[in-house]
């Protein structure tokens, strides 16, 4: 067996593996990686999205070393390659004889040798461990210079957005991601990304960055001359460009390209036929690419050589598609109408904030590239057609309103490229669906479509959809329609009861799955939910209007709205706790928690609270949960707007509103943003002219940031756009999904939930408020309802045949000084022992 | 494979009145010896019950559990961590091995009735 060393473990380098472990079905080649880096291969495409949430873990490419004959040896990074004796030594000092060596070594962020620009506080955005470094480095900074307005620049302003800072972005040319977009783009693109919160300075070079007193990052020197300016920065980011990384190459005499790299050939072997070079460390004529897919097309053509075919590089795909702080842009084919003869036909809708350009060959035939700012929908369907006769009016395909909107994907013939980062064709995937890939995931998994950037995901939808491929959206065994689906049955026909549903539109009698799924949907319908049948479909903390702890106790959350309370009352809760034995414990929500209550004793606990002027906080419902705010105007010396006031109001507005999932709520009264406003599903942020509104943040497994919706809003309209966020969420979410979830699988996104939001796009505006109006009105405390029906209150017992003993299992110890559950001690004696105890 | 028939001494005690025991809506029965039992009624009628002690969490909260069915066997779906248990023969079905006891129940006069030992069982 022959040995294939690749140094390098970046994507192209993964990917090369891959293709040569996919090909070489006879064993011919042992391969062993040898990374610089201490973690296995990830998406660097992705990396921004570590700032939305991702981990490490999630941007991580299927590990290699799952296939039989690959080595993986990370951490240590080859220092030097002995063309002659065909061997590589690390820095660790191993030594590693090779049959044929790989090149994969990627490339660097450029930093330009301007004074400072190695101060600390300044950084490149290139690894997760640069990420982590500017992560840290952005707690203690309120604004942030990025140097470089091209795509990674953008990226990493978005970034410092995330992260609290207020970013600056600095560009050499006239306009931003000027390799991509032409002028009309940028100019909208310029105008789309400032109101975004970040501010743009082009036609500016780094002139200087500017230590403080402390010696870190203080300012930065931009312009020359007359327009020379500093912008204070707490930290800088350089992302202007990138170097290849062709040093061990130099070293080694290899030849390198005019510009850097290592030169290869349309074989994509150096001139040592026995070394191969792919990726960004590459100069394949002349030319290196800083882009994936040009990467993976090269890891193919090697792989394929090294396996004795005769592949050779079809060109450079250089078409890219991303959205960057929330702007979509897309550029593909000859972008720049550099073709003799290009003809452009534009589309510059400034107040629609679109721009679309598409460059046509001189006769108007045939597609030659296009670019797209603002709504990039159409490049799903554009892009395959470069090089290919236009289907109509080239008009059609970007003015909306006009022809269909672009080609459907199904017009497109079988050799089109529907993946760009892979090459995968159109036809490459209905053979797959035809072979049984049922869903988006079983599509990457067997032809590695959508696996890179992913903007061809809508075009693999389309392609399952028009193949027929179903997509189950069943609630359960019980029920074949989804919980939106479930939402329209119940609102068209007015049905109230489980039994009567499950009749006519199900089948069985139901299960923990579809039964609380549907008393949330019949909740919307007014009514308590412990009324009737209903009772029965409650998940145990609805049942009993608390929260269920380990031992079989509940706790208790009275609602304080704001978190606003008064001495009196909080007097009230102590003694309660007190007097039954209760552990508290404040919340995350501005409320307080009281502990280890019994069954039995919910409702005289509940008694002593309602006197006293509380009620439920919903705690344990899939309802709006709390609204928290900062101190506001009130006292404030920086609050800007009363979010007491605001959050108080909210809060008694959409207390008990059942919804697919909890929901949570915060008012900051300044941009300090102290209520922590965009963790929750709805976020309202003051500002000097009004309100901002943010939507879909999430904190918990998958923190998500809040997106920004509408901004500087009056009071009522902000109330409006909330109610009808609210309820479009209501109507329209899967069962248990949050609102982040449901934002990120809503077709057309933030977009177009502005759209039904803003400007009801769908006419169901006034439909949705008029729902939440009717549950304003409606609304009754849940446990009061039970306080005033006996029916309901003689549920609250330990034992049917001993209403009063204790359950004998429950018993407490102390920690703290105060009373922590101590067992539970299993009396029943379960004929078989529990196989994991939740601790 | 040991069979050990035991003869129970089937002593019923009274749960509950008939009204008190709504259709899905579990209720714990407190059982002389101070074990528990969480007793049930069908949408069907069919009375239930098994141990009200969850072996997985160890805490004494299947009577609160919602009541359904999975491909027709009649369940209940622990609070706890959601484990579903079937109603007629006490075995987990999201767990082969894990079982648990059921008890006899019968309905006298208006009266919920429970057998205070738990079915004999084929054990190996």
């Amino acid at each position: 067996m022959r040995q294939l060393v690749v140094i390098g473990n970046g994507m192209v380098g993964h990917r090369l593996v891959e293709a040569v472990r996919d090909r070489d079905s006879a064993g011919a080649w042992h391969v062993v990686v040898l990374g610089e880096e201490p973690r296995p291969a990830y998406d660097r495409v992705a990396l921004s999205s570590y700032f939305d949430g991702t981990t490490e873990e999630g941007l991580r490419l299927p590990d290699l070393t799952a296939r039989d004959g690959v080595e993986l040896r990370l951490g240590d990074p080859v220092v030097a390659v002995d063309r002659a004796r065909r061997a590589v030594r690390t820095a660790g000092g191993s030594v590693l004889d090779y049959d044929a060596l790989v090149l994969a070594t990627g490339s660097s962020a450029f930093v330009p040798p301007v004074p400072g620009h190695d101060l600390p506080g300044c950084h490149v955005y290139r690894t997760i461990d640069d990420l982590e470094a500017i992560t840290a480095d952005a707690r203690t900074a309120t604004t942030g210079v990025v140097v470089g307005g091209g795509l990674l620049g953008l990226e990493a302003a978005n970034a410092l957005r995330l992260l609290g800072v207020e970013p600056h972005v600095v560009e050499l040319a006239p306009w931003l991601m000027p390799a991509q977009v032409d002028e009309g783009g940028g100019a909208l693109l310029g105008h789309l990304v400032t109101e975004t919160g970040v501010t743009v300075h082009t036609g500016a070079g780094v002139a200087q960055v500017v230590p403080g007193a402390d010696g870190r990052v203080a300012r930065v020197r931009i312009g020359e001359g007359e327009s020379a300016r500093e912008i204070p920065a707490g930290i800088v980011v350089f992302a202007v460009g990138i170097r290849p990384r062709d040093q061990l190459a130099r070293d080694a005499g290899l030849e390198l390209g005019p510009r850097g790299g290592v030169a290869v050939d349309a074989a994509c072997r150096t001139s040592d036929p026995a070394v191969y070079a792919v990726g960004e460390c590459a100069s394949i004529d002349g030319t290196v690419y800083g882009l994936l897919a040009p990467g993976n097309a090269m890891a193919e053509v090697a792989a394929d050589r090294l396996l004795g075919g005769s592949a050779t590089f079809p060109g450079a795909d250089t078409s890219t598609k991303l959205k960057l702080l929330g702007v979509d842009v897309a550029s593909f084919g000859d972008a720049h109408a550099r073709t003799e003869g290009a003809l452009e036909v534009v589309l510059n809708d400034a107040p629609g904030r679109r721009y679309a350009k598409l460059v046509v060959s001189d006769d108007a035939a045939t597609l030659l590239g296009g670019v797209l700012v603002g709504d990039a929908a159409a490049y799903a369907s554009l892009r395959p057609l470069v090089g290919r006769p236009l289907p109509g009016d080239p008009l059609d395909l970007i003015a909306p309103g006009r022809g269909d909107g672009g080609a459907g994907v199904g017009a497109l013939p079988d050799d089109a490229q529907v993946c760009s980062c892979h090459a995968v064709t159109k036809g490459a995937i209905t053979a797959a669906i035809a072979e049984g890939a049922a869903d988006v995931p079983a599509l990457k998994t067997c032809t590695k479509a959508g696996t890179g950037c992913g903007s061809c995901l809508p075009m693999l939808k389309s392609l399952l959809a028009e193949s027929g491929v179903a997509q189950s959206s069943a609630l359960c065994e019980h029920f074949p329609q989804s919980r939106a689906e479930l939402m329209q049955i119940v609102l068209a026909t007015g049905i109230t009861g489980f039994t009567e549903l499950i009749t006519r539109y199900g089948r069985g009698r139901g299960c923990d799955v579809c039964k609380p799924a549907i008393a949330s949907i019949l909740a919307t319908q007014g009514g308590h939910i412990l009324d009737g049948e209903q009772a029965a479909l409650q998940d145990t903390n609805d049942r009993f209007l608390a929260n269920i702890q380990r031992n079989g106790t509940y706790s208790v959350v009275p609602r304080i709205p704001g978190g606003e309370i008064t001495p009196d009352k909080l007097v009230v809760i102590g003694e309660v706790a007190r007097d039954f034995g209760l552990y508290t414990k404040i919340t995350g929500a501005q409320r307080i928690d009281m502990f280890g209550a019994r069954v039995e004793q919910l409702p005289a606990i509940w008694r002593r609270l309602v006197d006293a002027g509380f009620e439920s906080g919903h705690a344990y419902g899939k309802a709006l949960r709390a609204v928290k705010s900062c101190v506001g105007t009130t006292w404030c010396r920086y609050g800007v707007q009363d979010s007491v006031a605001l959050a108080v109001e909210l809060e008694l507005r959409y207390r008990g509103l059942r919804a697919p999932h909890k929901i949570k709520a915060g008012v900051s009264g300044c941009a300090r943003e102290c209520a922590e406003a965009r963790g929750k599903d709805v976020g309202v942020i003051a500002t000097e002219n009004g309100w901002n509104l943010y939507v879909g943040g999430n904190g918990g497994f998958r923190p998500r940031h809040a997106e920004l919706l509408v901004s500087d809003v009056d009071h009522d309209t902000l109330v409006r756009y909330i109610d009808r966020f609210l309820m479009f969420y209501i109507r329209t979410a899967d069962r248990l999904q949050r609102t982040a979830a449901w934002m990120e699988a809503m077709d057309g996104g933030l977009d177009h939930l502005r759209a039904v939001v803003v400007e009801d796009s769908l006419g169901i505006a006034a439909e949705l408020e008029a729902a939440m109006a009717r549950h304003v009105a409606g609304y009754a405390d849940e446990w009061r309802g039970v306080l005033d029906d006996p029916e309901k209150l003689a549920r609250f017992v330990s034992f049917a045949n001993a209403p009063d003993t204790p359950d004998p299992t429950i018993t407490f110890g102390t920690e703290r000084e105060q009373p922590v559950p101590a067992g539970p001690v299993s009396l029943g004696m379960p004929t078989t022992r529990p196989h994991h105890v939740e601790v | 494979m040991t069979v050990a028939t035991l003869a129970p001494d089937r002593t019923w005690i009274p749960a509950c009145p008939s009204n008190r025991l709504a259709a899905e809506r579990g209720v714990a029965v407190l059982l002389p010896d101070g074990r528990q039992a969480a007793l049930f009624r069908t949408f069907y009628g069919e009375l239930y019950a098994v141990d009200n002690i969850d072996p997985f969490s160890g805490a004494a909260v299947l009577s609160r559990g919602i009541v359904g069915d999975r491909a027709g066997e009649p369940t209940v779906a622990s609070p706890m961590l959601k484990q579903v248990f079937a109603l007629r023969t006490g075995a987990c079905l999201d767990d082969p091995e894990v079982r648990l006891d059921t008890h006899p129940v019968r309905e006298r006069g208006g009266v919920v009735e429970i057998a205070a030992a738990p079915d004999a069982r084929t054990r190996t």
